[in-house]
C-alpha cells in the first residue's frame, strides 16, 4: 500500500501535466453531467410540487341530499389511493372562484356554481392511469354530473418528467463513458511510461494485482479530485443561475457524495481497463 | 527441477522455433546452452521462466506444469528463480541498492527483511561498497553484477542467464563467469545461454547445443541425466 502510494506520487511528479489533464477532463465530464443533473433535480422538484396539487373534482347533481353525499364521501375516502376528500358547497365554490379570479369577481356576482367533492390522491397514485381509473369509478355514482381532473396536463406533466429522467440517464451514461475512455487513455500513457518497470516487476514475480494496484489508486485519486472540482464548478454554476435567473436547488449531501463516488468509479474502471489490457499483452 | 517433454514452440510469424525438445536439469547443475544466433536459445529459456508457454508438449519447473498454468502461479514461480539478460535490465533512475530491493518490494516482502537481504546479495556479487551508485555510474560488469544480485536476492533454486556476458569485455566476462560458478558452487543451478565457445570448452560443464530449434548435442544426456533425476 505504501509502495503503491509512493509510486503514485512518483507518477505525479514525473508527469504533472498528464495528471492535471486527466483530472481536468474527469472534472469537465462530471461537470457536464452535474449541470444536467442539476436541471433534472430542479425539474423533478418542481414537478413534485405541482403534482402534489393534482386533484379530482366531482361535480354533484343539483339537490343531492346531504346524507347521500356524506355516505359517498366515506366510500371514496376509503379507497387506498385517496388521501383526502373534501366537500365544496356552491357558496364556497363561488368564494373560491372569486378569490382566484380577483379582478373578474363581478362576473360571479350572481352566478351559480355546482357543489363538488374534491379528492386528493396519495403520493405514488398521482399518475394519469390511476387518476383515470378513480375518476371513472367516481363518475359511476348516480348523483355525479361530471368529473374533471385535468387529463391533458397531467398527461403532459408525466411525459415531461419521463423524458427528463430518460435524457438524464442517457446523457449521464454517455458522459461517464467518455470520462472512462479519457482516464483510460491517460492511465495508459502512465502505464507506457512505466512499461520497463512493469516488465521487471513481472520478471521478479509481482502478481497482476500488485502491478495494477498503484494505477487503480492513481485512478481513484484522480476520480475523487475530478469529482470535487466538478462539484465546485456545478455549485458555482447553480449560484450564478440562482442570482441571475431562477432559484435553483443544489444537490443534497447524499447526491453530492454519490457524484464523488461516481468520479472515483470512473477513475478506477478507466484505469483498471487500460492496465488490464496492457497486462494481457505482456 | 526442470523438465522438457517433447516441447514444440511456434510463433505466429516465425513458425516452429523449437522442435521436440526433451531435457532434464537436475538440482544444482550448471548447464551451457549454445548454438548459433536464432537457434532458439532465448525461446527455450523463456519456457523455463514461463514467459512463453509451449505450443505442444510440457514443461515442468519446480512442480509447476506449463499446461493450464495460471498467471498467478507463474508469478509465484518467478520468485523462486532468477533471470539475467545481456542488457542487464536495471532501472536507471535508482541506485544499485534500490534496484535489488525492488525485487523484494514488489512481492510484498516484509519491510524489515529487505535491507539485510539486499546487503547480503550485494556482498555476494562483490558490490558491497557500491550500493548507492546509480547504474550509469557503473561499468557493464558491475551493472550485470547488480542484475545478478537482484536475481539472487530471493534465494532462487536456479539462475537463468541469457547471454549474460554478451555485452562485456573479456575481463568483465571472466569476472561474471567466475561469479556464476561461485553461485553454482553454493548450490544454485545455473542455465546459461552463450556464444562464447571458449568459455564453454574450458569449463567442462554440461553443454546442450541447439540448432534450428532442435537439440543436436547434449554432453550430459542419457545416463547422467537419469542419475541426477533419481537424486533429485
Ligand atoms: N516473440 C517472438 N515472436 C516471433 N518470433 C520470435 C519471437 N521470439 C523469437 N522469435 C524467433 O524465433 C527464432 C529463435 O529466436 P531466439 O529464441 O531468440 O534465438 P536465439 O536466442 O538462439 O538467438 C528466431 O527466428 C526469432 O526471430
Ligand atoms: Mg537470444
Amino acid at each position: 500500500m505504501r509502495l503503491a502510494l509512493r509510486e503514485t506520487m512518483i507518477g505525479f511528479r514525473r508527469a504533472p501535466m498528464l495528471s492535471v489533464l486527466s483530472i481536468t477532463t474527469i472534472a469537465f465530464s462530471l461537470f457536464a453531467f452535474g449541470l444536467f443533473s442539476l436541471v433534472a433535480v430542479n425539474i423533478r422538484k418542481t414537478l413534485g410540487e405541482v403534482e402534489s396539487r393534482v386533484e379530482i373534482r366531482a361535480f354533484l347533481a343539483d339537490g343531492t341530499p346531504v346524507e347521500v353525499v356524506s355516505a359517498a364521501m366515506g366510500d371514496i375516502g376509503a379507497f387506498p389511493e385517496v388521501s383526502r376528500v373534501e366537500y365544496v358547497s356552491p357558496d364556497s365554490a363561488l368564494a373560491r372562484a372569486r378569490a382566484e379570479l380577483g379582478e373578474f369577481k363581478d362576473v360571479f356576482e350572481s352566478a351559480f356554481l355546482p357543489a363538488s367533492i374534491d379528492i386528493r390522491m396519495r403520493e405514488g397514485h398521482r399518475d394519469p392511469e390511476t387518476l383515470k381509473t378513480i375518476a371513472g369509478r367516481i363518475k359511476s355514482f348516480e348523483f355525479v354530473d361530471d368529473v374533471r381532473y385535468g387529463e391533458d396536463w397531467v398527461d403532459k406533466l408525466y411525459r415531461i418528467r419521463n423524458v427528463a429522467t430518460a435524457a438524464g440517464l442517457v446523457l449521464g451514461l454517455a458522459f461517464a463513458a467518455v470520462a472512462v475512455i479519457i482516464i483510460g487513455a491517460t492511465i495508459r500513457m502512465a502505464v507506457m511510461a512505466r512499461a520497463r518497470e512493469i516488465s521487471i516487476m513481472r520478471l521478479v514475480g509481482a502478481t497482476d494485482a500488485f502491478i495494477r494496484r498503484p494505477f487503480l489508486i492513481d485512478g481513484f485519486l484522480k476520480g475523487i479530485l475530478g469529482g470535487l472540482l466538478a462539484l465546485g464548478l456545478t455549485w458555482f454554476a447553480s449560484q450564478v443561475i440562482s442570482h441571475n435567473f431562477i432559484q435553483t436547488a443544489f444537490f443534497s449531501r447524499g447526491l453530492a457524495s454519490l457524484g464523488l463516488l461516481g468520479g472515483a468509479m470512473i477513475g478506477v474502471v478507466g484505469s483498471s481497463l487500460s492496465v488490464g489490457r496492457h497486462l494481457r499483452k505482456v | 527441477m526442470i523438465r522438457f517433454q517433447h516441447v514444440y514452440k511456434e510463433y505466429p510469424r516465425s513458425g516452429l522455433v523449437l522442435q521436440d525438445v526433451s531435457l532434464f536439469v537436475g538440482k544444482g547443475e550448471f548447464i551451457f546452452l549454445t548454438g548459433p544466433s536464432g537457434a532458439g536459445k532465448s525461446s527455450l529459456l523463456k519456457l523455463i521462466y514461463m514467459e512463453e508457454l509451449p505450443t505442444k508438449g510440457d514443461v515442468w519447473v519446480s512442480g509447476v506444469r506449463s499446461k493450464g498454468v495460471k498467471r498467478k502461479e507463474v508469478a509465484k514461480l518467478r520468485r523462486k528463480l532468477g533471470v539475467v539478460f545481456q542488457d542487464f535490465r536495471l532501472l536507471e533512475d535508482r541506485t544499485a541498492e534500490a534496484n535489488v530491493a525492488f525485487a523484494l518490494e514488489v512481492i510484498d516482502a516484509p519491510r524489515s527483511a529487505i535491507q539485510p537481504k539486499v546487503a547480503r546479495a550485494l556482498a555476494q556479487v562483490g558490490l558491497a561498497a557500491k550500493g548507492t551508485s546509480m547504474p550509469r555510474e557503473m561499468s557493464g560488469g558491475e551493472q550485470q553484477r547488480v542484475a545478478i544480485a537482484r536475481a539472487l536476492v530471493n534465494d532462487p533454486f536456479v539462475l537463468v542467464a541469457d547471454e549474460p556476458t554478451g555485452n562485456l569485455d573479456e575481463r568483465a566476462t571472466r569476472g561474471v563467469f567466475q561469479l556464476l560458478r561461485d553461485i553454482n558452487a553454493s548450490g544454485t543451478a545455473v542455465v546459461m545461454a552463450t556464444h562464447n565457445l571458449e568459455l564453454v570448452r574450458r569449463s567442462g560443464y554440461r553443454t546442450i547445443e541447439i540448432n534450428r530449434g532442435q537439440v543436436v548435442f547434449d554432453s550430459g544426456d542419457g545416463d547422467r541425466a537419469k542419475k541426477v533425476e533419481v537424486l533429485a
